[in-house]
């Protein structure tokens, strides 16, 4: 039965084919499906061939990407058909089609059974096959004893027992005790006599699964797998459909050698003498051909045998000869082994003692490193990263660095985390890695993570020979004219630690350090803002003695952030200016940094995370961990620099136990989007509070929340406690639940939801979902519960909004106590009109709220709403969509207008640019489409490069007026995860929050799918907000905490 | 486990078969054909066949107008899985004479017969075209 003879499957897939667009395409489908599915409801109609027919189709469209989410249970059926091609029919779609966890499977396992022990052998293969892909614990807990006797039976014939070896593989993954380990090393050395190819080659994956499990049992396996390869080695009884271009399976022999590898070694010396022989007959006997196939089929062969050879830790003549081998492939033309010999370099590095060998082809190691390929460039790098050491880390690092400029976005990352650890671990002295650790942060600001600055930082504070060079090092930086935030951030930490050390120097007094770092306040993001107002009170403090003027100055900045959105940045203001009143206590408060106890580098333990899983551990793998000393190049080395300790001169100094609080998060901006394991504070001030409790600021410190920090914390020590004290984070999201609140499955964007046990009434719609789909769209449903329904319709005029809330009783009882209460941030004016105590049944009150739009802001209104229900309470708080994007109207702008303005806004401050990384990868068009959406019209032709979009549109706000915002957005085609956006407008403000709110768009939020949709509120909130003093904007506050 | 998927998509990037070892959710498998296609279609013959994506590795190999995609672990060999790729595509040959894109269209259903009896649970089951058509024949001529 072919599918040629199902004339319905070949008319749809010409359809299909013959669709010019996917819109078509899913017109086309969705008709079929519906199709399907009507025939499906009467399956009495059905006849056999049209069951397997619409099977086919349903298979097709899965293919192509649609979800197919009926039908399950048809072709489960089919699986008990009575006839073999609906039977067929019914095992291979359902594998394709179901997973392991599906309800149907279980109603079919008996059937399934019954076809395994039953005595057609080809229903025997089908079921085996279906299992082995997709079998779960269930079927492996009934059908594990079936399939071993098949596999072990004599009269079983080898299409069968291949089978019956895969499948027992899946029933042992899903739980391994079904094989019992006592009886199998036997019948697994049975089972490796096997003379059938097939069979074994079945056999052999089994059997590295098992060994790589336990090798120990399997001993008496091992010289059967020597045989195997001699038997191939010689081509003794391969039969010529085995034998592919002339090489007796290369497959079986890869695997053979694969297995080997589990067995930490070979004792027996005939077995080793034997498997010795055929690996130096590999090695020498494998030449370069002219036919493709046989060429790659026969390196398959040699690149196995060479890891074997590594792994067995053969005599010195044999590894240097893989050396050697090695050293040609990586400079051959044919890209593939070059690849190959790059990665085997590598792992030859985790198991053998061949560094010394592998350095001499460090230069073409380095040349790889500007190959045309991605994937070779990433296998250079992985091996220069492997390969360094103290004896060529200047010369690796500098490369890299050098790398940094031209390579691609995706590789920067990698490089830069890869530079920092090797400058960590090998630098010959520490202000190379100082310097190292600078021009990574000022090349590749973007890519390089915060904890790599917080380690320079740590470093510098440890060693206090260091601290003048790092201090003058970044005043150096300081002067060039464009700079990365980052480095504004290390800069102005170093500045304000260990400024002072450099007094006497020209340009370092405390004015003109102050000068040069307040040039940047104005351009800079919330998280530095922190950082800058800590430096400034340090600056403060050393001026000894005091600059009245510069005081002055200090203080005026201070006041001004007294008010500023961010809570952190409001209450380091207001601290740090009572405590610079404060006169000697001020010293006190902010001393110097203590010592940071000595970690593991965070670096290291991140570059480890990123290693990858598979099912089976890897032979390498396991390999270098059971000898873990060649893996790692201590660093323990006479230091060239003298004045440094002697031994592991990069290593932290040891210090007591310090109680530091454990890293507080900060929500600057949305938590997903960045999230703040920076935090920006220096930790001394707590620290310090610790050490001085009389000072007047420990009341406001909460010193049950300090604890020791344990060895394996992350850096986020360094900048985790906040200046003054600033409670935890959590509690500044969300204050009322703390922890609890933390656990609910709530998307970050989701409802306030505070818990109350005593009320029932649950939304019955996505309120998250509703605020979003109204962000863009004019009306909707904004809220909806079992007695009412919230709906919304806005119009929008400049920077006036005119919404009118409707709200519908949907009761036969009147809803009482209906109170609505707008919190608005500070950027909105907003009227709402009264609201009747009561909505009589099923009655719908329309209540109009007027906006004006007073600058640009990213915060939202929110509305809060209660009623009573009975004796039910009903207290909601509902973010209302009035959110940027309805200030802007999308205007076009030809090239004579676009480029004078774009050209005109080249100021820091008011155009900014942003490397954004996480992003949803679109198609640019869709792209395009979601800016339509937020008002951001698309100009085409602007920007020459296809890869690139540019955006125009109008900001209205009482303070702006009408205000031209540009956009440009530019795509690495090879990574849509990324992107760098720029935006520029008249207004820094406008600026800034449009940047973040097209970042919000854009950006991919893993959203939480909420399982307990928000529940209603209790209007109990203002207990527990912490510093309550400190907030003035009620609408702000709130908005904050959802 | 070796093969994670096989992968049949022509230069547009429609898929023209799909096998998976591993379950991934509908949503999660465009994402990821989407992506390494994607990153196949840009390269070129000077390149070598395998491409690091995410924690495994692709290992292409391009036949006209069609790739043939097979995803698999950091360890496996990747020759190896490369001239698998080469045995499957002389199977089909041997099977449809002349293999083209259509064949496999319209023969979906052969295709997927075919690759069950070479890779099962994620690994090569068989390499004998003789015993992998087999079963495929028998098919035929009982019809």
């Amino acid at each position: 039965m072919a599918l040629s003879g199902m004339r319905g499957l070949s008319v749809f897939i010409s359809d299909i084919r013959n669709c010019h667009n996917k819109e078509q395409e899913r017109l086309r489908v969705d008709k079929e499906l519906g199709n399907i599915r009507t025939r499906f409801k009467n399956e009495k109609g059905l006849s056999p061939y049209e069951k397997k027919k619409y099977v086919w189709k349903m298979l097709y469209i899965y293919m192509l990407g649609y979800d197919v989410d009926f039908g399950h249970m048809e072709t489960v059926s089919l699986i008990s058909a009575p006839k073999y091609p609906e039977k067929q029919v019914g095992y291979i779609v359902t594998s394709c089609l179901l997973n392991e966890n599906n309800d149907f499977l279980r109603m079919v396992i008996n059937t399934v059974r019954n076809d395994i022990i039953g005595r057609n052998e080809t229903y025997q293969c089908l079921a085996l096959t279906m299992v082995g892909n997709i079998g779960g614990k269930e079927f492996s807990e009934s059908l594990a004893p079936d399939v071993q006797k098949l596999l072990i039976s004599s009269s079983c014939r080898p299409v069968v027992r291949k089978k019956a070896a895969l499948c027992l593989l899946r029933l042992y993954r899903k739980n391994p005790d079904v094989v019992n380990i006592d009886g199998w090393a036997d019948r697994m050395a049975q089972l490796l006599d096997e003379r059938d190819l097939g069979v074994l080659t079945s056999v052999m994956s089994l059997f590295v699964s098992l060994v790589s499990n336990n090798a120990e049992v399997y001993w008496n396996c091992l010289p059967k797998c020597v045989r195997i390869l001699e038997r191939m080695a010689r081509n003794q009884d391969i039969p010529q459909e085995y034998t592919y271009y002339g090489i007796p399976s290369p497959w079986l022999q890869v695997k053979t050698m694969r297995a080997l590898q589990y067995f930490p070694t070979i004792e027996d010396p005939g077995a080793r003498r034997a498997l010795f022989e055929v690996l130096q007959r590999i090695l020498m006997g494998t030449d370069v051909v002219k036919n493709v196939n046989k060429n790659n089929a026969s390196h398959a062969v040699l690149f196995e045998a060479l890891a074997l050879v590594m792994h067995l830790d053969a005599e010195k003549e044999m590894m240097s000869q893989c050396v050697a081998l090695l050293g040609k492939f990586i400079a051959v033309r044919e890209p593939n082994i070059r690849y190959l010999g790059l990665e085997n370099m590598s792992r030859m590095l985790l198991v053998t003692d061949v560094q010394d060998i592998i350095k001499r082809h460090q230069a073409q190691i380095i040349t790889s490193l500007k190959d045309p390929d991605i994937s070779i460039r990433r296998r250079a790098l992985d091996l220069l990263y492997g390969m360094c050491d103290v004896t060529n880390a200047k010369e690796i690092v500098e490369e890299l660095l050098q790398y940094l400029n031209t390579a691609e976005f995706a590789m920067r990352e990698e490089l830069s985390l890869k530079a920092a650890i090797l400058a960590e671990k090998f630098a010959p002295d520490l202000s190379w890695y100082v310097d190292v650790i600078l021009q990574l942060i000022d090349k590749a600001g973007d890519f390089v993570s915060d904890d790599i600055w917080y380690r320079v930082v740590q470093f510098v504070t440890n060693n206090e020979d260091l601290q003048p060079y790092a201090a003058a090092k970044a005043r150096e930086y300081l002067d060039k004219p464009a700079l990365h935030e980052t480095m504004v951030k290390v800069s102005a930490y170093l500045l304000g630690e260990y400024g002072h050390l450099l007094a006497r120097r020209p340009g370092c007094s405390p004015k003109e350090l102050f000068a040069i770092i307040n040039d940047k306040l104005p351009t800079v993001s919330t998280s530095t803002v922190a950082i800058l107002l800590s430096t400034y009170a340090k600056i403060l403090m050393h001026t000894q003695p005091p600059d009245v003027a510069l005081q002055q100055q200090i203080l005026t900045i201070f006041k001004k952030y007294e008010s500023y959105i961010d809570v952190e940045i409001q209450q380091r203001a207001v601290e740090y200016f009572e405590l610079s009143r404060k006169g000697a206590a001020l010293a006190d408060v902010l001393a110097e940094m203590p010592k940071f106890p000595e970690r593991e580098s965070a670096l290291l333990k991140k570059a480890e995370d990123a290693e990858v899983d598979t099912a089976e551990q890897s032979a390498i793998k396991l390999r270098s961990q059971q000898q873990t000393s060649s893996a790692i190049v201590v660093s323990d080395q006479p230091p060239v620099n003298g004045s440094v300790p002697a031994s592991n001169h990069l290593t932290l100094v040891k210090m007591p136990s310090q109680n530091i609080t454990e890293e507080s998060n900060v929500a600057y901006e949305e938590p997903p989007v960045e999230i703040p394991k920076e935090n920006g504070a220096p930790a001394e001030v707590e620290s310090k509070v610790e050490n001085i409790p009389e000072t007047n600021i420990e009341s406001k410190v909460e010193p049950p929340t300090s604890r020791p920090v344990s060895q394996a914390d992350l850096l986020a020590d360094l900048l985790g406690p906040l200046a003054i004290e600033g409670p935890p984070a959590a509690v500044e999201q969300n204050p009322v639940q703390g922890s609890e609140a933390n656990q609910s499955p709530v998307g970050d964007l989701a409802l306030a939801t505070l818990e109350d046990q005593s009320n029932s009434v649950q939304p019955i719609v996505n309120v998250e979902e509703k605020f979003h789909i109204l962000c863009s769209k004019d009306s909707g449903v904004l809220y909806e519960d079992p007695h009412i329904q919230i709906g919304l319709k806005a119009e929008w005029r400049a920077h006036h909004g005119r919404l009118v809330l409707f709200l519908g009783n949907k009761n036969t009882a009147p809803l009482a106590s209906v109170q609505a209460l707008i919190l608005p941030p500070s950027h909105f004016k907003m009227e709402l009109s009264s609201v009747p105590d009561t909505i009589p049944p099923r009655a719908q009150v329309q209540i109009p709220l007027e906006v004006v739009n007073l600058r640009a802001s990213r915060d939202v209104a929110v509305l809060d709403f209660s009623y009573t229900f009975g004796t039910a309470l009903v207290n909601v708080k509902l973010r209302l969509p009035i959110v940027l994007n309805k200030f802007l109207q999308p205007i076009t702008l030809t090239p004579e207008e676009f480029f004078p303005q774009w050209k005109a806004l080249n100021v820091q401050s008011l155009k900014v640019q942003e490397v954004v990384k996480g992003v949803k990868p679109l198609p640019l068009p869709e792209v395009a489409n979601l800016f339509m959406s937020l008002h951001l019209a698309v100009a085409p032709g602007l920007d020459n490069n296809p890869n690139n979009l540019v955006a125009c549109t109008t900001f209205f706000s009482e303070t702006t007026r009408a205000m031209l915002c540009l956009v440009r957005v530019e795509t690495d085609p090879q990574d849509r995860t990324q992107l760098r956006l720029t935006v520029a407008s008249g207004d820094q403000y406008l600026t800034f929050e449009l940047k973040e709110f097209i970042k919000e768009h854009i950006i991919d939020i893993p959203r939480v799918q909420a399982a307990s949709p928000p529940i209603p509120v209790q209007p109990q909130l203002s207990p527990a907000v912490p510093t309550a003093a400190t907030y003035n904007d009620p609408g702000a506050m709130l908005a904050g905490l959802l | 486990m070796g093969i994670r998927f096989v992968l049949l998509v022509n230069k547009q990037g429609q898929t023209r078969l799909a096998q998976y070892y591993e379950h991934l959710s509908l949503d999660q498998r465009r994402a990821l054909e989407g992506e390494i296609v994607r990153k196949c279609l840009a390269r070129t013959d000077h390149h070598c066949s395998f491409v690091e994506h995410r924690n495994y590795k692709v290992v292409y190999r391009r036949y006209a107008s069609l790739f043939f995609l097979v995803g698999v672990d950091n360890d496996e060999n990747e020759l190896a899985i490369l001239e698998f790729i080469h045995l499957l595509v002389e199977t089909m040959d041997r099977h449809f004479g002349n293999v083209c894109e259509l064949d496999i269209m319209f023969h979906l259903e052969k295709v997927h017969f075919m690759l069950e009896e070479m890779v099962m649970n994620g690994c090569i089951v068989e390499t004998s075209k003789q015993n992998i058509l087999a079963p495929i024949h028998l098919m035929d001529k009982s019809s």
